[in-house]
């Protein structure tokens, strides 16, 4: 192949490359800067109000890993069903947010947290008390909006970089 | 004297990082000539196909999110589109614009990774594909916006979407139409006439339409080869015959007019993208739908235009509440069978930037 031009295309592009080392960096130093995440993040952990759940069990059958596991008695003095045991394994949990979809009385929500490793493999199975919401669990806006309008605002790179430009 | 020569095979991947994901080809040279090139892929398979069949209809979608992992919404619409037709439940017009949006959006993102991954492998080593990642960074924060999740979105449902979109995503996508044209040209500026590219690409793996059309391949690689098909035209689904965009195409079918096709391709998006803001319509997000569904028995066959190429869902339902059958029409692994043709009589060095140009993704090819 023949080039008239040598050496032009290369010159544009290091133009480019050059703009670049005058320009403010996007990304961040990740563990002591931290972003806000979505409003509607599906943080890896579910979140279970004991006091709404009817133990229906509508999440259990439909969550496509079948992770859930709802074990009720019926009292029958108040003629209704009693939660003995809500267990979530999260190591098998894909966070697809269908149980959130399907639970017909609000009583799951997904989790606004994201930094959930567990160094023994039984902390990840989560039961009962554990799967309550608490100050450092809080319950994410994914499905609930009236829950999101709470939450900060997430940071978008899109306005970040728009606002250091103008 | 005579020096005793004969062919050598070599192993490029199911680990290597140009082989973008697990793919394997085996490929024997003569002295730096592929003159033989076997791929072997299955390093990634799943079982999707046979585990949709025990997954109720809404069970699936979480599945397709790991077909085509760089384009997760552009699978969960084909799907949703086959589970529609097959149940005949419509889509409310806000519902449909959603999708268009984000089918569109996620063009973008992909084609982003592919150009990006292919100068990469044309040796602009790192700068071109990390300001790309920095683009398609700016789409995954729209996506995790709308449904909390950068990669596996399962945004869509048969009957429209699972949610409304929040009020800060439409002004969030107006910055993004403003900005993105910018980016593509500075793209454009960087490497489009970059003399060792062109050196490097043009003219290099060669697919003719003869050979595009009888290994049936789809996409950008179909239309690198001049061939001007495109199922948002061709056959329209969804509300695409409402837009107004142009088909780019190819001259030759090298890797060149492959790479020159996505990047057009992107700015085609962005004018669909404009479009569907405008004429966004207000109303319901999602017709009613019961919690199980279960189609009447039948069969039905359903395929779009994914970044990548054709993708086609085909269900078979026996009345139940899960598909008795559901197979994936997977783009890149018709695409990826021109592989061969392709590099035989080509340098190795050669054989990476071929494969590159294709744009294949392995959780698509194995699934
Ligand atoms: S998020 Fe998905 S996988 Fe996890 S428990 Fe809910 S339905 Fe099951
Ligand atoms: S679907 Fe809701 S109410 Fe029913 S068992 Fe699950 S969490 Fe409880």
């Amino acid at each position: 192949m023949k080039f008239e031009r040598y050496g032009i295309g290369i010159a544009k592009g290091l133009r480019v490359t050059f703009k670049h080392l005058f320009r403010r960096p996007v990304t961040v130093q990740y563990p002591e800067q931290k972003l806000h995440m979505s409003r509607r993040i599906r943080g890896n952990e579910l979140i279970w109000d004991k006091d709404k759940c009817t133990g229906c069990a509508t999440c259990a059958k439909t969550c496509p890993q079948g992770v859930i596991q709802v074990i009720t008695s019926v009292d029958a003095v108040e003629n209704k069903y009693v939660v003995e045991k809500f267990e979530v394994d999260t190591g098998y949990c894909i966070s697809c947010g269908l149980c959130i979809e399907a639970c017909p009385y609000e009583a799951l929500y997904m989790g606004y947290a994201y930094e959930r490793a567990k160094y023994r493999r039984e902390d990840v199975i989560q039961t009962n008390e554990q799967l309550l919401p608490s100050a450092d669990r809080l319950r994410s806006g994914y499905m609930y909006p009236e829950i999101a309008a709470q939450l900060p605002r997430q940071t978008l790179l899109l306005e970040r970089i728009t606002e250091e430009e103008e | 004297m005579t020096l005793k020569t004969e062919p050598f095979v070599l192993n490029v991947g199911p680990q290597h990082p140009s082989t973008h994901g697990v793919f394997r080809m085996r490929a024997t040279l003569d002295g730096e000539v592929v003159v033989d090139i076997e791929p072997i892929f299955g390093y990634l398979h799943r079982g999707i196909e046979k585990l949709a069949e025990e997954r109720t209809y809404t069970g699936v979608i979480p599945l397709t999110d790991r077909l085509d992992y760089l384009s997760s919404m552009a699978n969960n619409l084909g799907y949703c589109l086959a589970v529609e037709k097959l149940a005949g439940i419509p889509v409310p017009e806000r519902a449909q614009y959603i999708r268009v949006i984000m089918a569109e959006l996620q063009r973008i993102a992909s084609h982003l990774i592919a150009v990006g991954a292919f100068l990469n492998d044309c040796g602009a080593f790192m700068t071109p594909i990390v300001y790309m990642i920095r683009e398609r960074e700016k789409i995954l924060d729209l996506f995790d916006m709308v449904c909390g999740q950068r990669l596996t979105y399962n945004y869509m449902r048969p009957g429209g979407v699972s949610q409304e979109i929040p009020d800060e995503f439409l002004p969030a996508l107006d910055k993004f139409l403003k900005q993105m044209p910018g980016w593509i040209d500075e793209y454009d500026q960087l490497l489009k006439e970059n003399e060792i590219l062109l050196a490097r690409s043009k003219g290099v793996g060669t697919l003719s339409q003869e050979l595009a059309i009888s290994i049936s391949a789809s996409g950008p690689v179909l239309r690198g080869s001049g061939i001007k098909w495109d199922i948002r035209r061709a056959d329209p689904y969804s509300i695409y015959e409402r837009f107004e965009f142009d088909i780019p195409t190819g001259t030759v079918g090298d890797c060149y007019d492959r790479y020159r096709v996505r990047v057009e391709e992107m700015r085609q998006s962005l004018r669909i993208l404009e479009q569907a803001r405008q004429q966004i319509p207000g109303g319901e997000f999602r017709s009613k739908v019961p919690h199980l569904i279960r189609p009447p028995v039948g069969e039905t066959y359903a395929h779009i235009e994914a970044p990548k190429g054709e993708l086609g869902f085909y269900l078979v339902s026996d009345n139940s509440i899960a598909p008795y059958r559901c197979h994936v029409r997977a783009p890149s692994l018709l695409n990826v069978t021109a592989l061969r043709d392709l590099m035989i009589g080509w340098k190795i060095a050669d054989l990476i930037l071929i494969f590159g140009s294709m744009d294949i993704c392995m959780g698509e090819i194995d699934r």
